[in-house]
């Protein structure tokens, strides 16, 4: 790295008195002689092949699962993406319904997630009292740092009995919406609790809180690198904050917003224990979010692989590298957008 | 909540430049609020507590503390925005809507943050007081025994040596593959971070499913704290690398080139300047991937089983692990083994906040 910067030719200094002194030569940086001593050569060898291991590693388990799969995707066909229920014993295994559960549990995540992370992005970075941001940023990290499972307990325990009465007004009051269908009577004296438990919404909301802290630092941190200038140009034309924020903070956090929710969102689309704990499992195609019952990629892999054959082995291996594709286009483009225009140089002092 | 009111501080600006254009420039108080911004922050709050109190659960048939909370805040916008119109301009209104609905969603996630800690913690620490729970295991203790026999040490002990397998193997490869892509660079080290960033976000049920998969069915290793560890390794690795990629690419330039130029190797420069320069930050990568692996349920929940008993070797034989035992225990629906679940959550949170804190403590700015 330090090699590179040195022959980074330099940008020229203008002259002040070019009249006076002759026309200096163009500056040649230095030829740097490459011979590396053989405890250099041993470093430079010995971490290589380290690098090579973790990727070759990291890239087996995706070479792996590809590889599982094709005896379920040629036994199946496309038939494995359009069956809907998951019943190895019978012959029928199929990822409709799994795709969709782990789309609409996302989706809810996100719905949820979205606005909230980035309201806390903008309270630590616009308003909140500036010694108190590295305290808020800490507690961000630290939402990180909760095990998911805890997260479950939390949504299982605390959170489902309080959501019961919003799905059953959600259903009431909005029922002719597709979303917002139960399959009840939500006017009964007595109405059917049990149906309003155990959802995609549940799942998502829980997820929702895995998602908000990689989204909103991911968002703190653009927001906070705003140009000064122009939050001050912004302020000294008499914007109101919301006005500023509008115009400056906004605009140019748009790729730390954008990316920031896609890296959430491949955090959403594999977690699994937490959605295990909470959602009734069923393999129905439906989009009735507030009914009992769902079930999502990762959910599923962890509930049936204890009873797997060979066979069923394979099916959730599919499932597995399905999930794996999903996650690893779903990052790449997060990561693509949230490093676009931040040069990876180093420090200088 | 808002700034103070715009036009009025604009104006006084204007009249004061026109009068006396000497007059010392005062800048432009953003945080300050006037009477009026608190009074109507008030007032709208008071009023639409009074008015969701009337209409929520007397008038209109609704119940839950969540929804009374949504249509109280619903209310309360509405007459904060209704009320500031009355004496401000428009973007003032839009400004003073705009931060009450920032601040309300730093609020809830606060809330739901501060509720699951304190919600583990309230219903977990009661049965972790019992000094059994951390002196026995489970073994021929009844799903109905109380909390004064058995305990968790088999899955305290048993997340100790799987996570212990996780670090010694993560460690060096993270922090080597991290000194790798800063340190060495090349045009292979792009590929290597690019596929490093791709894997942090891999759901870590399928490193689960890797390891049970190629190990377990494949080699025919038994279920063991072994196939756990290093299903946690393979979690942990992009964890660490990545962390120490950004500890070591903020080591200023100038510190390496000042080596080279005294006639140091690279490595020397490597590991006398560049690694002791970043080992607060490498000791909180570390610990931040220690906090993350032993949180991770669902590779564990693949590859290691579940023993009742303590199990100290990783080679043979099941082996339980704190998430393993929650989750367990949570999901057979016995009153007592879910009081035991949340026992064993508090304690795994109480270890992730000490990690956090620690790593923190190490980080924090030198003086």
């Amino acid at each position: 790295m330090s090699v590179v910067s040195l022959e980074k030719p330099q940008d020229p200094v203008p002259d002040p008195e070019p009249d006076l002194v002759p026309e200096p030569e163009q500056d040649q940086p230095r030829q740097l002689a490459a011979a590396r001593s053989l405890q250099d050569r041993i470093f430079r060898g010995g971490s290589l092949s380290v690098g090579i291991l973790v990727m070759v590693i990291f890239g087996s388990i995706g070479f792996f699962l590809a590889l599982q799969s094709i005896p379920t995707l040629s036994r199946y066909g496309w038939g494995f993406f359009t069956e809907s229920d998951w019943q190895p014993e019978r012959d029928a295994v199929g990822m409709s319904a799994v795709l969709l559960g782990t789309f609409l549990v996302g989706l809810i995540a996100m719905i949820t997630a979205f606005p909230l992370a980035l309201a806390c992005a903008l309270y630590i970075s616009e308003y909140a009292a500036p010694g108190l941001r590295k305290s808020l940023v800490a507690m961000i990290d630290l939402m990180a740092a909760v095990p998911s499972i805890i997260y479950g307990l939390w949504g299982f325990f605390l959170l489902g009995p309080q959501l019961i009465p919003i799905a059953h007004w959600l259903h009431q009051n909005l029922g002719f919406i597709p979303f917002f269908r139960v399959e009840t009577d939500p006017n009964e004296p007595v109405w059917a609790q049990s149906q309003y438990t155990g959802s995609a919404f549940a799942a998502g909301l829980v997820v929702a809180m895995m998602v908000i802290p990689i989204a909103c630092a991911v968002m703190q941190d653009v927001f906070s690198q705003a140009p000064a200038g122009e939050r001050e140009a912004a302020l000294a034309l008499g914007a109101t904050r919301w006005g500023m924020i509008r115009t400056v903070v906004l605009p140019f956090g748009r790729g730390g917003i954008v990316g920031g929710t896609m890296l959430g969102l491949g955090r959403a689309l594999g977690e699994t224990v937490a959605v295990l704990l909470i959602i009734g499992i069923a393999f129905d195609l439906k989009v009735r979010v507030l009914e009992v019952g769902t079930i999502t990629v990762s959910s599923l892999i962890a509930n049936r692989f204890g009873e797997a054959t060979a066979a069923q082995l394979a099916a959730l291996l599919t499932a597995g590298f399905v999930l794996f594709v999903i996650t690893v286009i779903v990052n790449t483009i997060a990561a693509i957008i949230v490093s676009r225009g931040r040069s990876g140089a180093s420090t200088e002092i | 909540m808002s700034t103070t009111s715009t036009s009025g501080t604009r104006t006084d600006a204007a009249a004061a430049t026109k009068t006396d254009p000497s007059a010392p420039e005062r800048p432009r108080r953003l945080r300050a609020r006037t009477l009026d911004d608190k009074l109507s922050l008030l007032g709208a709050t008071a009023g639409s507590l009074a008015l969701t109190w009337v209409l929520y659960g007397k008038i209109l048939p609704f119940s839950g503390l969540v929804g009374f909370l949504i249509v109280w805040y619903v209310v309360f916008l509405l007459m904060y925005a209704t009320v500031t119109s009355l004496s401000s301009p428009r973007p003032v209104v839009v400004d003073r809507v705009a931060g009450a609905v920032v601040m309300a969603g730093a609020g809830v996630v606060a809330v739901a943050l501060l509720s699951t800690v304190f919600y583990t913690l309230v219903r977990g620490v009661p049965v972790a007081l019992h000094w059994n729970f951390f002196t026995k295991d489970m073994s021929g203790v009844r799903p109905t025994a109380p909390m004064s026999e058995g305990g968790i040490l088999h899955a305290l002990a048993g997340s100790a040596v799987e996570i212990g397998i996780g670090v010694l193997i993560s460690l060096p490869l993270g922090v080597v593959t991290a000194v790798y892509m800063v340190e060495v660079g090349g045009r292979l080290s792009k590929v290597v971070r690019t596929v490093v960033e791709a894997m942090t976000a891999v759901p870590d049920i399928l490193a689960g499913l890797f390891v049970y998969t190629t190990l377990v069915v494949g080699l025919g290793w038994p279920k063991s704290g072994l196939a756990a560890g290093l299903a946690i390794a393979v979690t942990m690795v992009p964890i660490i690398a990545r962390a120490s990629d950004v500890v070591l690419r903020v080591v200023p330039g100038g510190l390496r080139e000042a080596g080279l130029a005294l006639g140091a190797s690279q490595w020397q420069v490597v590991r006398h300047v560049v690694l002791p320069t970043a080992r607060p930050g490498l000791a909180t990568a570390l610990i931040l991937g220690v906090a993350r692996g032993i949180g991770e349920t669902a590779p564990v929940l693949i590859t290691s089983g579940a023993s009742t008993f303590l199990n100290l070797n990783p080679t043979e034989n099941t082996m339980n692990s704190l998430p393993l035992f929650i989750f367990i225990g949570v999901r057979s629906g016995q009153p007592q083994f879910i009081d035991r679940g949340f026992g064993a959550a508090a304690v795994l949170l109480t270890v992730v906040l000490l990690l956090f804190s620690l790593a923190r403590w190490l980080a924090r700015p030198k003086v």
